[in-house]
């Protein structure tokens, strides 16, 4: 076991799976020489060649869809969105071409797209977006969102050997500010498994990214007034783990959704509308969904932490929540 | 460039063949026995069996909808396309899609997404794949005249050009972009002006002529299995039905058709053969009967083709369903 950033175990990630795949290979703006936006790729490009680490034009729908091309014919294209905002210039080409392929003519389109995410980075309305909500309702696609380092790694690596396109929700806030003590050895992080990141009985918070380390805060402020929080991080957002979600609500019987981004139309709605449709009668209150306001995420400092669920936020929902 | 009789003979062939099988499915639309909509390559025949015929079986085609006599070429059935139009089971996609939307990587032809040139990209990145494998395969991709104004004929141009990808661009240029013609699409007269931005050669090439459109991309594959990179081939031909068959067209001036008809792809062809004393009538006529047998008994085949279940409608989305 080593100590590991979000940011490195990601790199791990990639190294070893081109390493041991001479399929897979990386594309996108800056990926090469530079090393990407955010160090990603660092090296690798020397160590794999340039065709293997592949600088595009900036031109998101076509590098994008040369990566869907690449993937019919075998490959394992791994896109480095440089910031996730800019994925919806690649909107048509995920949507129409990459997530319908296998159900429209049946074939696998075995393609990962880095989508670097989140805000409390300072970088205003295009630099700090949450995606997901953009794909979520795309029949065809698979959406993860790692909160901590070993699962970073380990869900690359299954996004990478999986045959179907996935969006690779990578929380740009948690690159080098989270650590994990992860093996050495090979390991994948099944996608569509929800994990139970603390065990709890009073109320359960439903959450991903890095909302998990927001919600494991506010638990522990929470337990010194003894309520035992339950945090279900769902690692996958699409599909959803409905059993995990069902038997968390089954044994609390309380819920708050959390989610960093906005509110409406959101995975905390589609949560929300399982939970009732799925086990209605073992709600004991209201769910509550903490969420971001529905509008452009600000750049000032002072409204930026207003729009970002804060762990107060949690807390009072939480408080609320126990009076039922 | 010299061609070869029996590959003369086989131009001929699929010409007749796409005709004939387009015809009919245009006479079952309007018997009603066809539920969505069918759009034909009728009078720009030649393009699609131009190109197509000029493809190795190793290489891949990125097709757009007037590509019929690709996808006869490529070795999909006229069965199996007639069940395609009819929804059954036995169709190219299962009853998935319907019409032109086929793909099957078995026979090297990726699918059509009806957003114009996403092929463009997608076969960018098949050929990049090429590339970066060393393997001698080329791609052919094909949109029409009102294609290249969307950003992804630009971004996918523009990837292959710069990165020498062996790829050859098509454009079935047939005047009209659904009800557009193509003075109010592009300021500039000839489509091909559009690769010179991008440092790719180009040509231009009488489209009714299925001799001329086979060696210009027969040559153009050439350059670019042998490293040389793309091509942009601009084909230019006439629509001669309406965008789909429930378009009467009325805004095409009657004196341009009634010029284009002259031109024919089919008569052009007849008249070089007989006219070369390559073939006598006799023989093109017994090639005719043999296709007006094929579309008989594909027709056959679909009609006596069981429809899809129901619960059909849940199976394939995923190629690897999550959790397994």
């Amino acid at each position: 076991m080593k100590e590991t950033t979000y940011l490195e175990a990601i790199k791990e990630a990639l190294d070893e799976e081109m390493a041991r795949d001479p399929d897979v290979f990386i594309l996108g703006e800056d990926v090469g020489v530079y090393g990407g936006a955010f160090r990603v790729t660092e090296g690798l490009s020397e160590k794999y060649g340039e065709w293997r680490v592949f600088d595009t034009p900036l031109s998101e729908s076509g590098f994008t869809g040369a990566a869907i091309g690449a993937a019919l014919v075998g490959m394992r294209p791994v896109v480095e969105m440089q910031f996730a905002d800019f994925i919806s210039c690649a909107f048509d080409q995920l949507v129409n071409v990459a997530a319908k392929n296998h159900y429209r003519w049946g074939a696998a389109t075995p393609l990962v797209v880095r989508a670097p995410y989140g805000g409390n980075v300072h970088g205003g309305a295009f630099h700090s977006q949450c995606i997901e909500g953009f794909f979520f309702n795309v029949p065809g696609l698979k959406i993860v969102a790692p909160s901590t380092a070993y699962d970073a790694k380990g869900l690359l690596k299954a996004a990478i050997r999986d045959n179907d396109p996935v969006i690779y929700c990578e929380h740009k806030y948690l690159y080098r500010r989270i650590k994990d003590h992860i093996p050495e050895e090979d390991y994948a992080v099944p996608i569509g498994k929800a994990r139970i990141a603390v065990e709890g009985n009073d109320v359960s918070i439903i959450t991903y990214g890095a909302m998990v380390h927001t919600a494991i805060e506010a638990a522990q402020t929470l337990k010194e007034s003894g309520v035992s929080c339950e945090i279900i991080d769902l690692r996958t957002i699409l599909p959803l783990d409905r059993e995990s979600i069902l038997t968390t609500v089954k044994k609390t019987n309380k819920v708050v959704v959390l989610h960093e981004q906005t509110k409406t139309g959101g995975v905390g709605a589609e949560i929300s509308a399982l939970i009732s449709e799925s086990c209605f009668d073992y709600l004991d209150g209201p769910i509550i969904r903490i969420a971001a306001p529905d509008t452009p995420v600000p750049y000032s400092a002072q409204m930026e932490e207003a729009f970002i669920p804060q762990i107060k936020d949690l807390i009072t929902a939480v408080e609320k929540l126990m009076r039922y | 460039m010299d061609i070869k009789r029996e590959d003369l003979l086989q131009l001929y062939y699929y010409l007749k063949l796409t005709r004939r099988l387009e015809d009919r499915a245009t006479s079952l639309y309007h018997q009603g026995k066809i539920l969505g909509g069918v759009w034909t390559s009728n009078g720009t025949e030649a393009v699609s069996v131009g190109y197509g015929y000029a493809l190795e079986k190793n290489d891949i085609v990125a097709p757009y909808f007037r590509d019929m006599g690709v996808f006869l070429i490529r070795g999909i059935t006229a069965k199996r396309i007639m069940a395609q139009y009819l929804g059954k089971k036995t169709g190219v996609t299962g009853g998935k899609e319907g019409n032109v939307h086929v793909g099957d990587l078995h026979f090297g032809v990726f699918g059509f997404p009806s957003h114009l040139t996403d092929n463009y990209p997608v076969g960018a990145g098949a050929a990049l794949a090429f590339k970066i494998r060393g393997e001698k395969r080329v791609v052919a991709a094909c949109t029409g005249d009102g294609g290249t104004s969307r950003g992804d004929f630009h971004e996918g141009m523009n990837i292959a050009a710069v990165r020498k990808l062996p790829i050859v661009f098509i454009c079935n240029n047939n005047q009209y972009a659904y009800s557009t013609p193509l003075k109010l699409q592009m300021a500039i007269k000839n489509v091909a002006e559009r690769a010179l931005a991008y440092g790719m050669p180009s040509k231009i090439v009488d489209g009714n002529n299925v001799v001329e459109v086979y060696a210009a991309a027969k040559e153009a594959y050439e350059v670019a299995r042998n490293g040389g990179g793309p091509t942009f081939i601009e084909c230019k031909t006439m629509r001669m039905h309406g965008h789909s068959e429930h378009d009467s067209a009325k805004y095409v001036p009657r004196e341009l058709l009634e010029e284009w008809k002259k031109k024919d792809p089919i008569l052009y062809m007849e008249t070089y053969l007989v006219g070369n004393q390559i073939a006598e009538k006799e023989e093109l006529d017994s090639i005719d009967l043999r296709v007006k047998k094929e579309i008989e008994e594909a027709e056959a085949f679909a009609e006596e083709s069981p429809y899809p279940e129901p619960e059909d409608v849940l199976k394939g989305l995923y190629a690897t369903p999550a959790g397994e």
